[in-house]
């Protein structure tokens, strides 16, 4: 109840009034995990693993969410599912404000919200049939009718691709393929609007990942759902964002439409990551980021990315990394010199 | 499904054990604590007296499969109590954390450190010899291996897709734990409770041999073989028929423990299109 209040007094405060559009506003969001002590309880550490970032996503939109391991992107995701509790910002889905973790909160999120995880053979209970996956959720949420039940299962089975018929099998009886349309079917069984997908095809075979793409772009026209896709592979995120956020070390460094991020990307981790993708027709070698990701624990002076930047210079060693300021096209970058390097590949 | 052949032979030996047990009185010759007649004092195994008589005549036959009924109550119904036990604690602290998981650990290490034997011992004392207190005592001292199984699984499926997906649909925890949690380390903890349930056999027997489990007249196969410690010389028939229903009660239970191991994998489960 308290959060459906607050989500109304969101409503009526013109100043953040949500556009209605919007479908999932994300203010600020910080998640910081204190790390043990020493032995006498002094020098307690926090791992920013999420610091102050902002998004948006528009209905029907795909939100992809880009970085390397450990950039706080699963961080991000779990927030925004409300299971993890920030430590500051505000997380608003479709009108309501994500708050504690209570049970009734809980519920609601997860008709709103759902997601779909990377490894199909860790996200399926290998003790329970498909059927029993697709029907506890429809049962906790309130439909008990049999023949409901049965309809519902069996039409969302067929939108994923896999015959009504198979219901009674249990998951080692499938493909990994199979395995992940079992895992897009659980998460859009209570008819979420917003699916979070976690490096959805990563643990797949390259010879699948291109049908659990097409699949997740079919269902998103026929269903009107919005995504969120993270991953760490650009390369999947440019067949299916509308707008992309690259994230670094709990930042988010740039954020744009898609032509902007892969035509004209301005800041430098971006250039690397685009000139990382395998791409068969450019003979040039890969040309990847200098270095290892830093130490979260132990952040660099300056901007994040200066150590392994190669046009890091002495102000961006001296200062963090300038605020994201949003251009009149909706790019946005986080960097002192984006201006004199933006649109160039490093070859 | 394919069962391997120590399961076989150790659930038939269980099953034996449970069938005599269940239809003792059918199965018995005579009355094991009122069929006493002197005349027929310590005869040897005979065609008449299948296992033999004691010292008071009375059938050994009949006291062992009476005896059945009792250490098979204790094993079972104690094994069951520290398998709930264990679980609840292990589940729990495994999923919870915290100080929860620091207060249940430390009882553990306790059980773990005192020697339940003991432990049961002590608590026998207290509460005087008799099946509940047998019961009550081997219940409560035994679950720190559920416990640790338990808390172990737990902490490493929690993490899993499908725990984190189970979170995101809305589940509870409590629904997390017996829908998700508990269906993928039923087979262990299966496995555990067999073994266990062959320790408390014993246990009891143990107990009630130094006097503090089942009393005298009643037949347990610890009491006994406690009565026929004076004669194991003169009378082995007296402490080998009980001896050998312990073996075999025991050996049954650990083959099945043994053999349920290799079947409650779920990868070995039979297809079923």
């Amino acid at each position: 109840m308290q959060a459906a209040s607050s989500g109304a007094t969101i409503m009526l405060d013109p100043a953040v009034r949500p556009d209605d559009d919007v479908i999932l506003s994300v203010e600020d969001l910080a998640v910081h995990f204190p790390l043990g002590g020493g032995l006498l309880g002094g020098g307690h550490r926090l791992l920013r693993a999420v610091d102050g970032i902002d998004l948006e996503l528009k209905r029907g939109e795909c939100l992809g969410l880009v970085g390397e391991s450990g950039c706080g992107k699963s961080t991000v995701a779990l927030s925004l599912l409300g299971l993890l509790t920030p430590t500051r910002g505000r997380i608003v889905l479709d009108g309501h404000v994500v708050t504690e973790r209570r049970s009734v909160d809980r519920k609601r999120l997860a008709r709103i919200a759902q997601m779909v995880f990377q490894d199909p053979y860790a996200s399926l209970n290998p003790r329970q049939t498909v059927r029993r996956t697709l029907e506890d959720p429809l049962r906790l949420h309130g439909v008990t009718a049999r023949s409901e039940i049965d309809g519902r299962i069996a039409e969302m089975l067929r939108h994923v691709g896999l015959r009504p018929e198979q219901a009674g099998r249990y998951p080692h009886e499938f493909s990994g393929g199979q395995r992940q349309r079992i895992g897009i079917a659980r998460a859009l069984i209570l008819n979420p609007k917003i699916v979070i997908c976690d490096e959805p095809v990563s643990a797949l075979d390259v010879s699948i990942r291109a049908q659990i793409i097409n699949l997740l772009l079919e269902l998103k026209e026929s269903l009107g759902l919005s995504y969120i896709m993270i991953s760490h592979d650009l390369g999947v995120v440019e067949h299916m964002s509308d707008r992309v956020a690259v994230m670094y070390l709990g930042r988010i460094v740039e954020t744009g439409g898609w032509r902007d991020i892969f035509e004209r990307p301005a800041h430098p981790y971006t250039q690397t990551l685009i000139a990382a993708i395998p791409d068969p027709l450019r003979r040039a070698p890969l040309a990847t980021a200098r270095g290892e990701l830093p130490n979260p624990l132990d952040p660099p002076d300056g901007c994040a990315f200066s150590p392994r930047c190669r046009y890091a210079e002495a102000v961006c060693r001296r200062e963090p990394g300038p605020s994201l300021e949003t251009r009149p096209d909706g790019h946005a970058v986080r960097c002192w010199r984006a201006d004199e390097i933006a649109g160039q590949l490093p070859s | 499904m394919k069962l391997g052949t120590s399961a076989i032979i150790g659930g038939m030996l269980f099953a034996l054990a449970i069938f005599v047990g269940l239809f003792a009185p059918w199965l018995a010759h005579t009355d094991p604590v009122m069929g006493a007649n002197l005349v027929n004092a310590e005869e040897p195994p005979s065609w008449i007296w299948w296992f033999g008589t004691d010292a008071q005549g009375r059938d050994i036959y009949s006291r062992v499969v009476h005896g059945a009924r009792i250490s098979l109550t204790v094993g079972i119904v104690s094994q069951l109590v520290n398998s709930v036990i264990g679980v609840t604690l292990g589940l729990t602290a495994g999923y919870w954390g915290g100080w929860w998981d620091d207060v249940v650990n430390g009882l553990t290490n306790v059980m773990l450190a005192i020697p339940s034997l003991i432990f049961a011992l002590a608590i026998m004392a207290v509460l005087g010899p008799g099946l509940t207190s047998l019961l009550i005592a081997l219940g409560l001292t035994n679950w720190s291996f559920t416990c640790r199984i338990a808390r172990a699984s737990t902490l490493s499926l929690k993490s899993q897709g499908y725990v984190q997906a189970a979170r995101v649909l809305g589940y509870g925890d409590l629904r997390i734990m017996i829908t998700q949690l508990l269906p993928n380390m039923i087979g262990p903890i299966i496995v555990i409770g067999t073994l266990g349930m062959g320790g408390a056999v014993l246990a009891e027997a143990s107990l009630s041999f130094l006097g503090l489990g089942i009393r005298p007249p009643y037949p347990s196969w610890g009491s006994m073989l406690s009565e026929a410690r004076d004669q194991i010389t003169t009378a082995p028939w007296l402490s080998v028929f009980p001896g050998l229903a312990i073996f075999l009660t025991v050996l049954g239970l650990n083959l099945l423990g043994d053999g349920l191991r290799d079947v409650l994998d779920p990868q070995s489960r039979s297809r079923r299109t």
